[in-house]
């Protein structure tokens, strides 16, 4: 497709917003459960767990990219484990990696606000659900829930929005293969180093546009949220 | 402590460790019926034992009878939604994602067997919510908080009533209107109910009987009117002993109603709507005499025996009564006016009573 005259590919930005749905919809489940967890654990042991679960957010992405990388090596036990189950592909310099890096990559983002909201749910209206009957699923749907509601829609924005924009893990992992593992934020990168500045422009603009209707979209509905709470 | 043995009982013996906190209540047993307030200072464990009844205690351990089901049986817990309780907090705890209708639903769907809609409008209804349902939680004022809360409650089917100091956020007005629908309830519903708090006032008006806590246990159990026959009752204030006298009220015009006890009346302020009441009787308002007096504006004079001495502050006597019917009630006077009177025991005296000073 051309945009202005410019040839445009569009496969970047289709693989871009793939990873990011399916690692925003694998850590959906995994993240509530661990931030319920962490939000009601009485350990001292809690705060390394939270440090371990926060690393991604002050570890330089290179690294962390680095270090899957040597994780997941086709030679590594990982792999190796996968195709003695009979997995014949690779969890690296594929779709699958960049999947991986992305989970690993988000999953503060996932987890911080989740673990934040909970936190901050008064502890006495699960006790009052709770003698009205209610077991545990009930409370969790229909209280916990509703009332994390703001805290829901942060996690699931930050984690989607973070591995849109995430380059070092996927750079690492999943390389810079034009058709397979490259993603927007590579793209833009490829282009400026190749100086077709107009591409690189068009992509940008794209994001940023992207960034400005999600952002909108979210602080609309959290605002709406919150006015129904008082 | 009547219901001891019986299977109508509330009974059992808790243990439950929180920080540096301990409950260790001792063997304890009181009827399944009527109020039953759990009364100590902050941080002697009443409401970790409300909260260990209703199985909000997940570490609590010992044994726990309501009625016929054993909801604690070593460490085996009956999880509080399986338990028929209904949990009343200070601070209401509705939910604010919901409506009042929503929180009163919430309840009703999730009660035995269901409740019919309509089962929302006659419990509002009789709770004086019925205008609130539509309002949000936020919208509400405390008292109206409270009215929802325990309309939600009751909604849900209790066998048992929980409420953990449910007034201490309100207004006196507030309280005063509260305290009057809880004794109602209680009455007319015939549901047994567990009352934590520490105002005395609100335990005089309401309960049958006092739990005594201190330090996690459980000092005693007692009829309210006996609490109150002891000299350094720890309900009593600054404002010293007071007494409870029980019997049905007849209006009389303008703003007062007078109590039957015995051949006598006890002319009181209320507003004239006749039934059982239950009034408040400082031992400071009231005075003794040898005869009945003439020409006096206090009209309310009581025939009653002397039962007993104790001391009160300096310079004053304390006397107990027992009026005609059995109940107590306590005369405070100074120590020269005694031995004026040379009053002694078993003699025959007139309690005089300003009806202004007569309190629900």
């Amino acid at each position: 497709m051309t945009l202005f005259g410019y040839p445009l590919d569009l496969g970047p930005l289709w693989l871009t917003l793939q990873v990011a749905s399916i690692a925003t919809a694998i850590l959906l489940v995994p993240g509530m459960a661990l931030a319920w967890w962490l939000a009601n654990w009485r350990s001292p042991l809690r705060a390394v767990v939270e440090a371990v679960v926060a690393l991604p957010l002050v570890l330089p992405p290179v690294v962390l990219g680095f270090y899957l990388l040597v994780f997941l090596n086709p030679q590594g036990w990982v792999t190796q484990t996968l195709h003695s189950l009979g997995y014949e592909g690779q969890l690296t310099f594929n779709k699958i990696g960049l999947i991986i890096g992305s989970v690993v990559y988000s999953l503060p983002f996932m987890v911080q606000p989740l673990l934040r909201a909970f936190e901050s749910l008064p502890r006495n209206l699960l006790d009052a659900a709770a003698t009205l009957r209610a077991g545990w699923w009930d409370r969790f749907f229909n209280v916990v829930l509703p009332l994390s509601r703001g805290g829901l829609i942060v996690a699931l924005t930050l984690t989607f929005a973070h591995t849109v924009g995430e380059f070092g893990v996927v750079l690492m992992v999943g390389g810079n293969i034009p058709g397979k593992t490259r993603v927007v934020s590579i793209d833009i990168y490829n282009h400026v180093e190749a100086m077709e500045y107009a591409q690189a422009h068009m992509l940008s603009a794209l994001m940023l546009v992207f960034a400005v209707i999600v952002l909108t979209i979210v602080y609309g509905l959290y605002r709406h949220g919150n006015k129904e709470h008082g | 402590m009547s219901g001891r043995g019986s299977t109508a009982a509330v009974s059992g013996n808790v243990q439950a460790r929180l920080g540096a906190f301990s409950l260790q209540t001792g063997n304890f047993s009181w009827p399944l019926d009527g109020i039953t307030a759990l009364f100590g200072r902050s941080g002697c464990g009443k409401s970790t034992l409300l909260r260990a009844i209703a199985g909000l205690i997940p570490r609590a351990s010992g044994t726990l009878r309501v009625g016929e089901a054993l909801w604690l049986d070593g460490r085996r817990q009956t999880p509080a939604p399986k338990r028929d309780v209904g949990y009343v907090f200070q601070d209401a705890a509705l939910f604010p994602h919901l409506s009042v209708r929503g929180n009163l639903h919430f309840a009703a769907s999730r009660a035995p067997k269901g409740e019919a809609p309509a089962a929302i409008d006659q419990v509002a209804a009789e709770v004086g919510i019925a205008h609130l349902l539509d309002r949000r939680i936020a919208a509400l004022s405390g008292g109206e908080k409270q009215r929802v809360a325990i309309a939600r409650a009751l909604l849900s089917r209790p066998r048992l009533l929980l409420l953990d100091e449910p007034l201490a956020a309100l207004d006196w007005k507030a309280k005063d209107e509260l305290l009057e629908l809880i004794g109602q309830i209680a009455r007319t519903q015939r549901l047994p109910m567990v009352l934590v708090s520490h105002a005395p006032e609100e335990i005089e008006r309401l309960a049958q009987r006092v739990v005594f806590m201190q330090d996690g246990r459980i000092l005693r159990i007692e009829p309210l009117t006996e609490a109150l026959m002891r000299a350094d009752s720890p309900l009593f204030d600054r404002l010293g002993p007071v007494a409870v006298l029980e019997g049905e009220a007849t209006p009389l015009a303008e703003g007062l109603a007078q109590l039957r006890i015995d051949g006598s009346l006890l002319t009181f302020p209320a507003a004239a709507e006749p039934g059982r009441v239950r009034l408040r009787i400082y031992a400071r308002d009231v005075a003794l005499a040898r005869s009945v007096p003439t020409d006096i504006s206090m009209l309310n004079h009581l025939p009653a025996r002397i039962c007993g001495f104790a001391a009160s502050r300096p310079g004053h006597s304390l006397v107990r009564l027992c009026l005609a019917d059995g109940q107590g009630l306590w005369s405070e006077i100074t120590t020269p006016a005694r031995d004026a009177l040379r009053l002694a025991e078993d003699e025959a005296v007139v309690a005089l009573i300003k009806a202004a000073s007569v309190e629900r």
